[in-house]
């Protein structure tokens, strides 16, 4: 009975949680419509630097070497069924629909997602937070939306500089190392890639780019209190934004699906 | 400000005090810190609140600007209930607040010249030489000239109180909260911060709530002291009417005395005692 009831209690307070980050989201985008005034908008510029730019070699890489595994695991099998030259096809789909958004959005939730609970828990346990508050500003417009901001718009840059360096890496090890014919691998792979694919992989990572931040500003706002209170902020906003990436992932997966079997009925498979 | 209906016409008594609490409430958990606080401050009016460490000062001036809610009570602005007023209403009236927080609070990732700047730049129209005027003679009043290219982590204890007491005052504001505003400071420096309350009291006509630990100070700027401890109000007059209080906590607070009782805990012989034990039970 006891434990029922603390099962209930559990579940409703992690509802009011919810209903919380959805009250604090909704605030953020009320002042990114509303204009958040100048200070913000630099703010913004900054973050769009720090988040963003600085981001920009660790997503390549992880980009390129994950590009060149898939070579080396799909190619004896393209093999197997004399099928080497299609191997850029599968490569580059998987790159630009899944590999590339979500490995992007997994290396910023690690490089900037931690960095962004502690920056602003720290704040939350200085008071500084509360200054803003007394001095009249609101810590939502001058601290959270220019990183939601700046997170959303460097997404699909950094999603495109991780596709572009994985689908290298594929082509690389593809062609230079294992001999397959260079031709062929484009001509494939552009075939398998079109419009709404790309697309898909880039309206995804405006998603996670959005669900990063704002659970990262969400977690730092509401840090407990002390070292070690930004110690679980930071661990709680990492594991929230990794779950939330995946299962994000999940039903956009399906639900783009859904949306392009109602486009084109009669698209083929990549191998049409 | 609002003249609300339930508010009485200046003549049909004393004047609306500038803030006014009634019966404040505030508990964390089952921690009750504040257990019916009552206290009226006037306009022009310099108040310190002394009490023992963990009474409940700084929560009290936290609520007072609304960065607590009281489970229970009001606190009036001008006669305008603000207690239960969301962010976004609330701006208008701390707008006209200044707040020195006990740790400063200053935003460590800007320099101390941004820090002071920032109500500015976000409340005011002020052109950039002109706040940089403003932050300059600010900074000057705490004895901080030419420090404004400073990160605050290069700042030392009390020159980080000072530049948050320069931020504090930076939009002039006619109700300044000072959380131990001399804590931290040599005593010539805090004498200087004391004539700098005083003079923005007396010249600028700030009302001014001062929470210290600090009796000088408290004796010097205050028009009249009030004890907190136990969550109540134990003692409230002027400086003169504290210094005689026959009240006997109130006496020990400002002589700084402590009682038989606290300073068991330190006894020497009892520390040996407790220590020779151990080793015998080790043994
Ligand atoms: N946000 C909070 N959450 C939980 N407890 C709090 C919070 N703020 C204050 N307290 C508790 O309330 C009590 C009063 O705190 P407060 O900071 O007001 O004391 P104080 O009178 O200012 O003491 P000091 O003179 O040491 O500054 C303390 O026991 C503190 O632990
Ligand atoms: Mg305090």
């Amino acid at each position: 009975m006891k434990s029922i009831a603390r099962l209930g209690a559990k579940g409703l307070y992690w509802l009011e949680s919810l209903g919380d980050y959805g009250r604090f989201v909704l605030s953020i985008v009320g002042w990114i419509v509303r204009g958040p005034g100048k200070l913000a908008r630099q703010q913004t510029l900054l973050q769009m630097f720090e988040i963003g730019v600085l981001s920009i070699p660790v997503v390549m890489i992880t980009g390129a070497f994950i590009g060149a595994v898939l070579a080396i695991e799909a190619h004896p099998q393209f093999r197997a069924i004399g099928m080497e030259s299609r191997i850029g096809s599968v490569i580059n789909v998987s790159v630009v629909k899944q590999i590339g958004p979500v490995l992007t959005a997994i290396m910023l939730a690690g490089r900037v997602g931690g960095a962004l609970t502690a920056e602003l828990g720290t704040m939350r346990v200085t008071e500084q937070i509360d200054a803003l508050r007394a001095m009249a500003s609101d810590p939502i417009r001058i601290l959270a939306m220019p990183r939601f901001a700046a997170c959303i718009l460097m997404m699909p840059a950094l999603t495109a500089a991780s596709d572009a360096l994985g689908m290298f890496g594929g082509w690389f090890m593809s062609v230079q190392m294992l001999g397959v014919d260079s031709h062929a691998y484009w001509e494939y792979s552009r075939a398998a890639l079109d419009v709404f694919t790309i697309n898909n992989g880039f309206l995804k990572s405006l998603f996670f780019g959005a669900a990063i931040a704002s659970i990262a500003c969400y977690k730092g706002f509401n840090c407990g209190p002390g070292a070690k209170g930004v110690g679980k902020a930071c661990t709680e906003a990492f594991v929230s934004s990794f779950v939330a990436i995946l299962v994000m992932n999940f039903f956009l997966a399906m639900l783009l699906n859904a949306i392009y079997q109602i486009i084109w009925p009669n698209a083929g498979s990549i191998f049409g | 400000m609002s003249n609300g209906p339930q508010q009485l016409p200046a003549s049909a008594g004393p004047p609306e005090p500038h803030i006014r609490m009634v019966n404040l409430h505030k508990r964390f958990g089952s921690l009750v810190v504040l257990d019916g606080v009552s206290l009226n401050v006037a306009e022009r009016e310099s108040m310190v609140v002394i009490g023992p460490s963990g009474t409940g000062k700084s929560v009290l001036l936290k609520l007072i600007v609304g960065l607590l809610q009281p489970d229970s009570g009001e606190v009036y602005f001008h006669g305008q209930r603000i207690d239960h007023l969301p962010d976004r209403e609330l701006e208008p009236v701390r707008i006209r607040f200044g707040v020195l927080f006990q740790m400063g609070a200053l935003f460590d990732s800007m320099t101390v010249g941004e820090n002071i700047a920032f109500p500015l730049r976000e409340h005011t129209k002020y052109k950039p030489s002109e706040i940089r005027d403003i932050v300059a003679q600010k900074l000057r009043m705490v004895g901080l000239e030419n420090t404004e290219q400073k990160m605050p982590a290069e700042l030392s204890g009390g020159m980080k109180k000072r530049v948050a007491l320069a931020r504090a005052i930076a939009m002039d504001p006619e109700v300044v909260l000072y959380d131990e505003p001399t804590t931290g400071l040599d005593p010539i420096r805090a004498d200087v911060i004391n004539e700098l309350i005083l003079k923005l009291n007396e010249e600028l006509h700030v009302t001014s709530i001062v929470v210290t630990h600090d009796m000088t100070s408290a004796f010097k700027v205050g028009d009249r002291l009030v004890m907190l401890s136990g969550g109540k109000v134990i003692a409230e007059g002027t400086p003169e009417q504290i210094r005689c209080c026959a009240h006997e906590e109130v006496k020990r607070f400002v002589e700084g005395k402590a009682t038989p009782e606290e300073l068991q805990a330190i006894r020497l012989h009892q520390v040996r005692e407790i220590a020779g034990e151990a080793m015998f039970s080790d043994l």
